[in-house]
C-alpha cells in the first residue's frame, strides 16, 4: 500500500506566505523606503548607545564648532553636539508624528467604517461635510491655529496633527466600505445575523487595511514635516528638547558662521521624509498591483 | 448641467456652516477663561471684564455666533485685540503680498513641472523618466522652509544676489518687488512641482495608452503632433483641475515661506498675531483661509463639470 504523505499548512501561514510574495520582485522604491525607515527608527530607539553625549550637554567651550573630530556635525550655539541633537531629534519627529497619525488613523477610520456602512444623512449630510469642512482649513493653518488655542508643546501639537489627519482616513475608509459592502462575504455575514459592529470589525475592516497602511506610511512622511514647521514657528516641541524644526529655526540666526547647523537637521528631516514617501509609494504599488 | 452646478453649491452651503462653526469655536476652545489667556494672569478684573464684553463673551453662545456671523457677512471680522484696527482691513492688507506669491509659485511650478511631466511619460521606463521620477521624489521630501533656509545660504549669504528679507510692492518698484519675491517663490515651487510633475505624468502616460492615440497613430499622423496636439491637451484637464485641489495645501507652506522670508503676507500676519494671542485676527485669518479653499475648490470643481460631461452626469465623481 502506498503511503501518502500529507503536508498540512495552517491557513493563517498560507495567508503570511502570500503576502510575503507580495513584497518580493523588484521593488527597488519600497526596500529603499524600509532601509531609509529602519534607519531613522533604529537611531530613535538606541539614540543613547550611538552617541556618547546628551542631546541636552553645554560645552560652552566649543560653542558652533564646525564638523569633525569629536563632533561629527559639528555643535551649535550652546555647544551642543549637533549629531547627537539630530539623533535625538528623529526620536521627537517620529514619535509625535507617529501619535499624531495613530490618532488621525483610529477616528478617521472608526468614522469612514461607519459612514460608508450607515450612509444615507448620517454620511452625505453629516459626516462627509464635517470632513469637507475640516479639509477647507489649510492643513498646517489648521494645525498653527489650534496649537495656538491649545497652547504650544509636543501634546497639543500631536492631537492638532491628528486632527488634521482624520479627513483624509475617514474618505478612504469609506470609498473602501463602499466596495466592500456588497459583496458576497458581506451580506453573507449580514444574512447570517451578525451584529454590524462585529460585519464592520471583523469582516470588512482586515479586507481594507491595505490603502489604509498606505495612507499611514505617507501620512507618517506629512506628520514628520508638520511637526518640523509647528516646531520651527514655535509651537510644537519646545526648547531645550531636540526637534529638527527648532534646530532649523536657530540655525537661521547663525547661517553666516555656521552653515551646518542647518544643512544637517535639513538633511535628516529630508531623508526621513524621503524614507516614508518610498515606503508608502512602494506599498501602494506591492498592495495594488493594478495601480 | 444647471442641476449640477445648483447642486455642487447645495453642498457648499453646510461646509460653509460648518467652517462658520468651527471658525467662531476657537475662542470657546481656549481651556479656561479666553480673557485671562489672552490678558495674562497680572490682568486686574476690570480689564478682564472689559474684554469679556469686547469679545461678546458675557452674551448667551447662541446671540454670540448669531451677532458674529452677522458680522461676517457685513464684511466684519471684528478689530484686532492689539492694535484696535479692523481684522478686515488687516488681512486685506496683507492678502496680496500672499495671492502674488502663490500666483509666481503656481506658474514656476507649472513651467517645471509640465514639460518635465510630458518629457517623462513620453520616455517612460527610459533612464529620462526615471531620473526625472527620481528628482521629484527628492522635491517631494524637500520641506519648503529647509529649502528656502538653504536658497538663503547659498544665494543671499554666499553670493549675495537676493536680499534675505524686506517686501517692496509690485507697483513701487518692479525689479526690486521680484528680487525680494524669486528665492520665496523658488522655495515653494520646488514641491508643488514635484506633485505637478508626477500627476502630469501618470495622467499622460493613461492618455498614450487610449484608444484614439493608436488611432491617430494609424492614420499616420507625425509622432509629435499626436503627443502635442491630442495626448497633452487631454492629459492636462485633470492635471489642472487637481492642482486647483492643491490650494489648501499651498497657501500652508506659504505660512512658513512667509516666515522666514519676513515678508508681511497673510501667513505672518497669522503667525504674528498666535505670538500676541490675537485672537480676533486668529479666528478672521482661519476663516478667510478656509473660505479662499472652498472658492477655488468651488470653481475648479464647476470648471472640471464644464469641460467633462462625465463629471456633471456623476459618472466620474
Amino acid at each position: 500500500m502506498a503511503k501518502t504523505e500529507l503536508s498540512v499548512t495552517a491557513p493563517g501561514v498560507l495567508r503570511v506566505r502570500r503576502r510575503w510574495r507580495l513584497f518580493q520582485g523588484r521593488r527597488p522604491t519600497l526596500w529603499l523606503g524600509v532601509g531609509i525607515v529602519f534607519v531613522f527608527v533604529f537611531a530613535a530607539l538606541f539614540a543613547p548607545f550611538i552617541t556618547q553625549y546628551s542631546p541636552e550637554q553645554v560645552d560652552l567651550f566649543h560653542m558652533l564648532a564646525p564638523p569633525g573630530g569629536s563632533h561629527w556635525f559639528g555643535t551649535d550655539e550652546l555647544g551642543r553636539d549637533l549629531f547627537t541633537r539630530i539623533i535625538y531629534g528623529a526620536r521627537t519627529s517620529l514619535t509625535v508624528s507617529a501619535v499624531a497619525v495613530m490618532i488621525g488613523a483610529i477616528i478617521g477610520v472608526a468614522l469612514g467604517l461607519i459612514s460608508g456602512y450607515v450612509g444615507g444623512w448620517l454620511d452625505e449630510w453629516l459626516i462627509m461635510r464635517v470632513m469637507d469642512a475640516l479639509q477647507a482649513f489649510p492643513f498646517l493653518i489648521f494645525a498653527l491655529v489650534l496649537g495656538a488655542v491649545l497652547g504650544g508643546g509636543i501634546f497639543n501639537a500631536e492631537i492638532a496633527i491628528g486632527i488634521g489627519f482624520i479627513p483624509g482616513f475617514v474618505r478612504i475608509a469609506r470609498a473602501q466600505v463602499f466596495l466592500q459592502k456588497e459583496t458576497e462575504y458581506v451580506q453573507s455575514a449580514r444574512i447570517a445575523g451578525a451584529h454590524w459592529s462585529r460585519i464592520l470589525l471583523r469582516h470588512i475592516l482586515p479586507n481594507i487595511m491595505a490603502p489604509i497602511i498606505v495612507q499611514i506610511s505617507l501620512a507618517l512622511a506629512g506628520g514628520i514635516v508638520a511637526e518640523a514647521g509647528l516646531s520651527y514657528l514655535g509651537l510644537g516641541v519646545q526648547p531645550p528638547a531636540p526637534s529638527w524644526g527648532t534646530m532649523l529655526k536657530t540655525a537661521q540666526g547663525y547661517l553666516t558662521i555656521a552653515p551646518w547647523l542647518a544643512i544637517f537637521p535639513g538633511v535628516a528631516l529630508a531623508l526621513a521624509v524621503l524614507g516614508f514617501n518610498y515606503l508608502g509609494d512602494g506599498l501602494s504599488d506591492a498592495l495594488n498591483p493594478k495601480g | 448641467m444647471l442641476t449640477f452646478i445648483t447642486r455642487r453649491i447645495l453642498l457648499t452651503i453646510p461646509v460653509l456652516f460648518l467652517i462658520s462653526v468651527i471658525v467662531f469655536s476657537l475662542l470657546h476652545l481656549i481651556p479656561g477663561d479666553p480673557a485671562r489667556v489672552i490678558l495674562g494672569q497680572d490682568a486686574t478684573p476690570a480689564a478682564l471684564q472689559a474684554l469679556r464684553v469686547q469679545l461678546g463673551l458675557t452674551r448667551p453662545l447662541w446671540l454670540q455666533y448669531v451677532l458674529w456671523i452677522g458680522g461676517v457677512f457685513h464684511g466684519n471680522l471684528g478689530n484686532s485685540l492689539q492694535t484696535g484696527l479692523p481684522v478686515a482691513m488687516l488681512i486685506g492688507q496683507a492678502l496680496p503680498v500672499t495671492v502674488e506669491l502663490a500666483i509666481g509659485t503656481i506658474i514656476v511650478s507649472g513651467l517645471i513641472a509640465i514639460p518635465l511631466g510630458i518629457y517623462a511619460a513620453v520616455h517612460k521606463g527610459r533612464l529620462a523618466d526615471l531620473i526625472t521620477v527620481f528628482g521629484a521624489s527628492i522635491g517631494l521630501s524637500i520641506p519648503p522652509f529647509w529649502l528656502g533656509i538653504m536658497l538663503l545660504l547659498l544665494f543671499t549669504v554666499h553670493f549675495h544676489l537676493f536680499p534675505s528679507s524686506g517686501f517692496v510692492p509690485f507697483f513701487q518698484n518692479p525689479i526690486q518687488n521680484l528680487q525680494s519675491m524669486f528665492l520665496p517663490v523658488v522655495a515653494t515651487a520646488v514641491r508643488e512641482a514635484a506633485v505637478l510633475l508626477r500627476m502630469m505624468r501618470a495622467s499622460l502616460v493613461e492618455v498614450l495608452g487610449a484608444d484614439f492615440i493608436r488611432t491617430a497613430r494609424a492614420k499616420g499622423i507625425v509622432w509629435r503632433v499626436v503627443v502635442v496636439r491630442h495626448a497633452v491637451r487631454n492629459a492636462l484637464v485633470p492635471v489642472l483641475t487637481q492642482s486647483g485641489l492643491q490650494v489648501a495645501g499651498l497657501l500652508g507652506g506659504l505660512v512658513i515661506t512667509e516666515t522666514i522670508f519676513s515678508l508681511p503676507g497673510f501667513g505672518s500676519l497669522l503667525v504674528n498675531s498666535i505670538f500676541s494671542r490675537d485672537y480676533t485676527i486668529i479666528q478672521g485669518s482661519a476663516l478667510v483661509a478656509a473660505l479662499l479653499v472652498v472658492g477655488v475648490n468651488l470653481v475648479t470643481d464647476l470648471c472640471y463639470g464644464l469641460i467633462d460631461p462625465r463629471i456633471r452626469m456623476g459618472k466620474g465623481a
